[in-house]
């Protein structure tokens, strides 16, 4: 059967199983938009502000559902507006399609109107690329485009289309989803076995757990081995409730702004078990001091992850999942209750605290409130900054992909649009975005966005009217000297939301919130609640970078 | 750690921007490389870049591992020395008058390279071989005046 061009990528999204998609119209993409038309039952095309917003809201959908994000924009600016949610999708292994339509063939390399070599600017930020300039390309890179974006390590993948390949007439043949190469561990038994040789040896070990179990779904066999041996967990902020924080072997998130005692159970351990994770400077921040004491053994799907920031005494290259249950048979029964109850002390001594304030909020406290007054299904996305630190701090996490924040990438912005992209994704449930006086400014475009999808996002706005944790640093390590931190910005953000046709409430003091928050869980859109916060809180306790838990600065 | 010379050999596909997506992984992992060379191979699919890298083993695991990544690469190993053969090749420009020219015929006929280009006031040479055959070659021509010199880079192979 021949088709147009366009007419495939709608068929070759619905082979895929994609009914969502995020995206921006314009002169290069019109053929496909012509296509979304005629397809609107069975693709929804979610139009936002901005095509960044977008590609933020493509990876919301695919953290909170575990499905292939999909964003789709035009040629020029609207391609290079995706390259941060693409970067940022990169970092954290989201799995994304990201397709962008480029000027006819004819006219490339001749800096036409809209031109640019989008797969080139990308190279860094993606997994793979396809520049599709001849019509008999296209059917292979769109399917290849989701095999790769999900088999391995996960990622983005950005495929680029000419506009005449999207008017040319195809043959389409009908195709399954392409299969996902497994990377089959060779000898995983006798890797397994000595992988839990080293568990079943050590007195002291603690669980290193990050982002790549919930990316492999590998929660449950975590939960397994830290019941099965009576192993302490510590966490990054990408695994935030992939070990639930109220779990007695959870000790909380690890690294910078970690806990006292996650940061002390890696220095003290004699075995730490790193499983899909990367020793990121966040959290090795003094990479040849990082579990001085310890064994380190790990478990990653992405071979160049092992040794790559730390060196590891053993590894297992391999998915999460299949390779813990193989290790799970060889690890024996064990408590380490001497070893578990040194670490409760170590937490009772410095624990996570709230100073109180008498007539101004703390943001720590407005999250607690927000968790105990929102049900477990409950999505967090928070963008990045103090408030998210905070949030990924006090936020009870109870399970994965409930907690949405840019962890390698640090993306100012993040949030709105992936929260409106977790609640198209998961209209059932309730999705809270908690967010800074500065992240805001940068994308709360896209509450038009929420506007018209009438999404009931709830957005928390931390406002101390300051670049929060710029501002810390300056205080800290600048002697004060608060270089471009404090705008001295007017903004209103009550008129702001109103004005876009959404409900806004500000709260100066935490009865205000409360009462907010009580309408705000009632209202069938957007809302924002403008909290007013004090300005000189700072995310504690904190280890600089280059130094150990040993140098904690905790007032 | 020693710093190791290593001599990396990666298959990949003949396709578009494939060169600019290796070296650009290099270039942003910060990997130091010596040379790097593309070359063709019997099958048409399939392209071989062959890049001399100096560093410790672990730097060198981590490159492979980078490497193997990308999608258009197809296998990637680091080349047993002692193992493969190793080719480079050579040109020289070098100033020679007829004072000179029958001293460096002689070095030239030595080496077995050739004289690819004779002027009245110029000579420029050729000569293939191991990199350290054209280093030492390269050492003993240094007494002259040296205009130009370009080296291809080494491409190898396992026995």
């Amino acid at each position: 059967m021949k088709i147009k061009g366009a007419e495939m990528v709608v068929e070759i999204l619905l082979e895929n199983g994609v009914d969502t998609i995020f995206g921006y119209p314009g002169g290069a993409a019109m053929v496909i938009y012509d296509a979304l038309y005629k397809h609107s039952d069975q693709i929804r095309h979610v139009l936002t502000a901005h095509e960044q917003g977008a590609s933020h809201a493509a990876d919301g959908y695919a953290r909170s559902t575990g499905k292939t994000g999909v964003v789709l924009a035009t040629s020029g600016p609207g391609a290079t507006n995706l390259v941060t949610g693409i970067a940022t999708a990169y970092m954290d292994s989201i799995p994304m399609v990201a397709i962008t339509a480029n000027v006819g063939a004819g006219l490339v390399g001749r800096d036409a109107f809209q031109e640019i070599c989008i797969t080139g600017v990308t190279f860094p930020v993606t997994k793979h690329s396809y520049f599709v300039n001849k019509k008999e390309d296209l059917a292979d890179a769109l399917r290849n485009a989701f095999r790769i974006a999900n088999e391995g390590r996960k990622g983005p993948v950005l495929v680029d289309i000419t506009k005449d390949v999207t008017e040319a007439m195809i043959n389409y043949i009908p195709a399954e989803p392409l299969e996902l190469a497994r990377r089959e561990v060779e000898d995983l038994g006798s890797k397994a076995e000595k992988f839990a040789e080293f568990i079943n040896k050590a007195e002291r070990p603690v669980v290193y757990a990050g982002g790549g179990i919930i990316a492999s779904e590998a929660d449950s066999e975590v939960l397994a081995l830290l019941e099965k041996a009576d192993i302490p967990a510590v966490n990054t902020m990408m695994a935030s409730g992939a070990v639930p924080s109220d779990n007695e072997r959870s000790f909380g998130l690890l690294g910078m702004h970690g806990s006292f005692a996650a940061n002390k159970a890696i220095a003290e351990a004699d075995l730490v078990i790193a499983i899909g994770t990367r020793f990121s400077d966040r959290v090795a921040l003094n990479p040849k001091k990082f579990a001085a004491k310890a064994k380190i053994i790990q478990i990653d799907i992405d071979r160049s992850e092992i040794n790559k920031n730390v060196y590891v005494d053993y590894s297992i290259n391999g998915d999460c999942r299949e390779v813990l249950d193989a290790v799970l048979e060889h690890v024996d029964e064990k408590d380490h209750k001497d070893w578990i109850r040194q670490l409760k002390k170590w937490q009772k001594e410095r624990p996570m605290h709230i100073r109180g304030y008498s007539d101004i909020m703390n943001p720590q406290q407005i999250i607690e409130y927000v968790c105990e007054h929102t049900d477990n299904d409950t999505i967090y996305v928070t963008d990045v900054g103090q408030h998210q630190m905070w949030a990924a701090q006090f936020i009870n996490h109870k399970a994965p992909r409930r907690f949405l924040s840019s962890g390698g990438l640090g993306t100012m912005g993040y949030g709105y649009g992936a929260a409106i992209g977790a609640q198209i994704g998961n209209p059932d449930k309730r999705v809270i975005h908690f967010t800074g006086d500065g992240s805001f400014h940068m994308n709360l475009n896209e509450a038009c966005t929420a506007v018209s999808e009438n999404t009931p996002v709830i957005t928390i706005i931390m406002n101390n009217r300051v670049l929060g944790m710029v501002y810390q640093w300056q205080s800290q390590f600048f002697e004060g000297r608060h270089s471009q931190t404090v705008p001295e910005r007017k903004t209103d953000f009550v008129k702001i939301i109103e004005g876009f046709g959404g409900t806004g409430f500000r709260a100066d003091t935490l009865e205000e919130f409360e009462e907010a928050f009580e309408k705000a869980l009632k209202c069938e859109g957007p809302v924002w609640i403008d909290c007013e916060i004090v300005m000189e809180e700072k995310v504690l306790p904190m280890i600089p970078n280059g130094l150990t838990v040993d140098e904690m600065i905790f007032e | 750690m020693a710093l190791k010379k290593e001599v990396v050999s990666v298959y990949v596909e003949n396709t578009a921007n494939v060169l600019t997506r290796v070296v650009s992984l290099i270039g942003r992992r910060g990997f130091n490389i010596d040379s790097l060379t593309v070359s063709a191979t019997n099958d048409p699919m399939l392209s071989r870049i062959t890049i001399v890298f100096e560093g410790e083993t672990l730097t060198l695991q981590q490159l492979i591992a980078q490497i193997e990544k990308l999608e258009v690469v197809k296998s990637v190993k680091a080349l047993d020395m002692n193992k493969s053969f190793f080719r480079e090749l050579l040109m020289v420009k070098l100033n020679a008058d007829k004072t000179q020219r029958s001293a460096i015929k002689e070095i030239v006929d030595i080496y077995r390279a050739k004289i690819i280009n004779l002027t009245r006031s110029d000579m420029v040479l050729e000569l293939t071989g191991s990199p350290d055959k054209l280093d030492a070659f390269l050492d003993l021509l240094e007494c002259y005046d040296i205009i130009d010199i370009c080296r291809t880079g080494i491409t190898g192979i396992e026995k």
